[in-house]
């Protein structure tokens, strides 16, 4: 498994790919830096972008990548090969290789600009572990995806509605909720809404860390005794994992069960 | 008739202050010299004043209250005064006035407080450039630095008041004046008004409070050229405005408040040249407020310039800069072509279900805040700026 992984990740570093999505973050990361001059609103603006592009390209990416490598793929299963191997190493190979264009892109010009001097750093740093974790889990649903459908097209289209019912769609629906039961006391629903989905999730974490929480009022002070616990704050990385392992639990399942 | 001089000092003939007041009739100056006087409870009954050179001590040993004035015309000049005892039954205060007028208290340095200076049925007086620090952790067990009970035609200006409960607090008072006044962190409010009419507040600085200014129950009130900023937490506001007729907000300036001003039921307020810079919310109305004009505003990154209560809208919005405006201004006459609606749908949203703001800044309101804008259906479709600025206005400050 390592072999392949390290077989992927070579083979995306060499890719464009990799390269225009690393510069698209360097340069990201540069000009929120230089034009703003502000750490903390950089941190915010860097956070839009992140709970929404980052789940974007990991799906498209991984999905692209899964059908375009789909000869070699077959290549491979002719070999002595653990299927589980072959998968897993793909999908890791692809997830580490995003992330690291993620985590260095951005962390070149924070670096730069003094980050590991500021009161940002904690905040700069959970932005980076919840865009890697949101990497891993996107680029695992679109494998999951890939690998359930042949027809390149469908296996598109599922990817996107998946991105799109996690980013937008989910939130529309939690809000349509809150407003019809509005006369119910809904603070352990929106807390558990918030931690079923990985990218409200990372937003509520970064945001409770920023001074914009102040803005939540009753319902920030809620969430901020929640997530400001220990317990809270494993809770809600034991749910990002979960959300790793589950779709790789599927990749694994599938790969062994499916007739190439 | 003469008046005199008395001085106090350790190798005077006054050793202490209460001794001196014992000697000295109406009309007389007692002049205190540097050192420490461990005194309280001076009752200064006659029309004297008390002035303090290279700012002596009076420690008052925590025993209750320390200088209260009941004669008029009463000068108390350049002390440094601390020690005051904390009592719950009793509202103890480094220098009270009691049903005096003419009074003067100026260049005092309190510290270790209870109640700093304590104005009750006092008129046509002066508290002047005092630096009232307190130490005040909670509201019950907290004094005020200013505390004016019935009192009118009275100047507060140039303190500087530091963590206690309310800077100033106002209650049944009328027709003051609150100018170039500090106040910061305060755990209440910087300047607090109950039942107080046609009190003017000008040139303030309020700053980290509970909230900035809160004006309750009051009428005639005019609040201009305060810099409002800082007072930033979960329930911290710029200004409360709470059953308040007839007041003028004119050209401060409210910068990083969670609320810059929050509303109710205050009815003919004209919100004139102000600029509200990087609050959360700029301007956030609840229920019956009618007829008040925002006119001439900056209304600068704000998270929400507007939220607002209820389906129609009775107030006047005209004039003002909104840096959200996406208008085009075709005639070149520096007011945009397309009104302004300064209410996001999620800010409506927000107000009738305070659960809903834990989806801030998910990419799904920035959508529906975009269709609202484009096809308004549910805010207020009269609620909106007809003249909105091109450029950010520069106001005239001295006006």
């Amino acid at each position: 498994m390592l072999k392949i992984l390290k077989y992927s990740f070579y083979d995306l570093m060499r890719s464009r790919w990799s390269y225009v999505y690393f510069l698209f973050y360097l340069l990201l990361g540069v000009v929120l830096l230089f034009l703003n001059n502000d750490l903390n609103k950089a941190v915010i603006t860097l956070m839009n972008v992140i709970i929404m592009l980052v789940p974007l390209i990991g799906t498209i990416f991984g999905v692209m990548y899964y059908y375009n490598s789909r000869e070699f793929t077959e290549l491979l299963l002719a070999q002595p090969i653990k299927r589980s191997s072959i998968f897993l190493g793909q999908y890791l190979g692809v997830a580490t290789s995003l992330m690291m264009s993620l985590v260095v892109g951005l962390g070149i010009p924070f670096v730069f600009y003094g980050v590991f001097y500021s009161d940002a750093i904690w905040d700069f740093i959970l932005l980076l572990i919840a865009g890697a974790f949101l990497t891993f889990i996107f680029t695992a649903l679109a494998f999951v995806i890939g690998l359930s459908n042949e027809n390149r097209i469908k296996g598109f289209g599922y990817a996107i509605l998946v991105w799109l019912f996690l980013a937008v769609i989910y939130d529309g629906i939690f809000l349509m909720s809150l407003i019809y039961f509005e006369d119910y006391p809904l603070d352990t629903f929106s807390l558990g809404a918030v931690l079923l989905n990985p990218v409200d999730l990372s937003r509520v974490l970064i945001l409770l860390k920023l001074d914009i929480s102040a803005l939540l009022g009753y319902t920030g002070a809620v969430f901020h005794k929640f997530f400001g616990t220990n317990m809270g704050l494993i809770l809600s990385f034991v749910m990002l994992t979960v959300w790793v392992a589950v779709p790789a639990f599927f990749i694994w399942r599938i790969s062994k069960r499916k007739d190439f | 008739m003469f008046s005199k001089t008395l001085i106090v000092c350790d190798s005077c003939e006054y050793k202490t202050i209460k001794s001196a007041l014992e000697a000295a009739q109406d009309g007389d100056t007692i002049l205190v010299k540097e050192g420490i006087y461990k005194e309280a409870n001076i009752k200064v009954t006659k029309s004297v004043s008390i002035i303090g050179e290279g700012m002596p001590v009076i420690d008052g040993n925590e025993e209750g209250e320390i200088i209260t004035i009941g004669a008029d015309n009463v000068t108390i000049d350049g002390f440094f005064i601390k020690n005051v005892g904390l009592s719950y039954t009793t509202e103890y205060a480094a220098v009270r006035v009691v049903n005096s007028k003419g009074f003067t208290i100026q260049n005092l340095k309190l510290e270790k407080l209870f109640f700093g200076i304590y104005l009750q049925r006092a008129s046509h007086g002066k508290v002047l450039n005092n630096k009232i620090t307190g130490e005040a952790v909670t509201e019950f067990n907290s004094g005020n630095g200013v505390h004016m009970w019935h009192c009118d035609f009275v100047e507060v200006r140039g303190n500087d008041v530091r963590n206690v409960r309310d800077g100033i607090y106002l209650e049944f008072s009328s027709n003051n004046t609150i100018e170039d006044n500090f106040t910061l962190n305060s755990v209440r409010y910087g300047l607090h008004f109950m039942f107080s009419h046609d009190n003017k507040v000008r040139n303030n600085v309020f700053e980290s409070n509970g909230a900035g200014i809160a004006l309750m129950f009051s009428k005639d009130m005019e609040v201009n050229n305060n810099v409002i900023k800082k007072n930033w937490g979960t329930a911290s506001y710029g200004i409360l405005l709470k059953e308040i007729n007839d007041a003028k907000i004119i050209n401060n300036e409210f910068r990083e408040n969670t609320i810059a001003i929050t509303v109710e039921g205050s009815n003919r307020i004209e919100y004139m040249h102000n600029d509200f810079i990087s609050n959360g919310y700029a301007l956030r109305m609840r229920g019956a407020s009618y007829d008040c004009k925002i006119m001439h505003n900056n209304f600068l990154y704000n998270s929400f310039d507007l939220s607002y209560h209820g389906p129609m809208n009775r107030n006047v919005f005209d004039g003002n800069y909104w840096s959200d405006y996406t208008g085009y201004d075709l005639d070149k006459d520096g007011i945009g072509d397309v009104p302004y609606r300064p209410i996001k749908l999620f800010s409506y949203i927000v107000n009738r279900n305070a659960q809903a703001i834990i989806l801030l800044r998910s990419l799904f309101i920035d959508i529906i805040d975009f269709s609202e804008k484009v096809s308004p259906i549910f805010t207020p479709d009269n609620l909106v700026d007809e003249n909105p600025r091109m450029k950010r206005i520069a106001h005239d400050k001295d006006s």
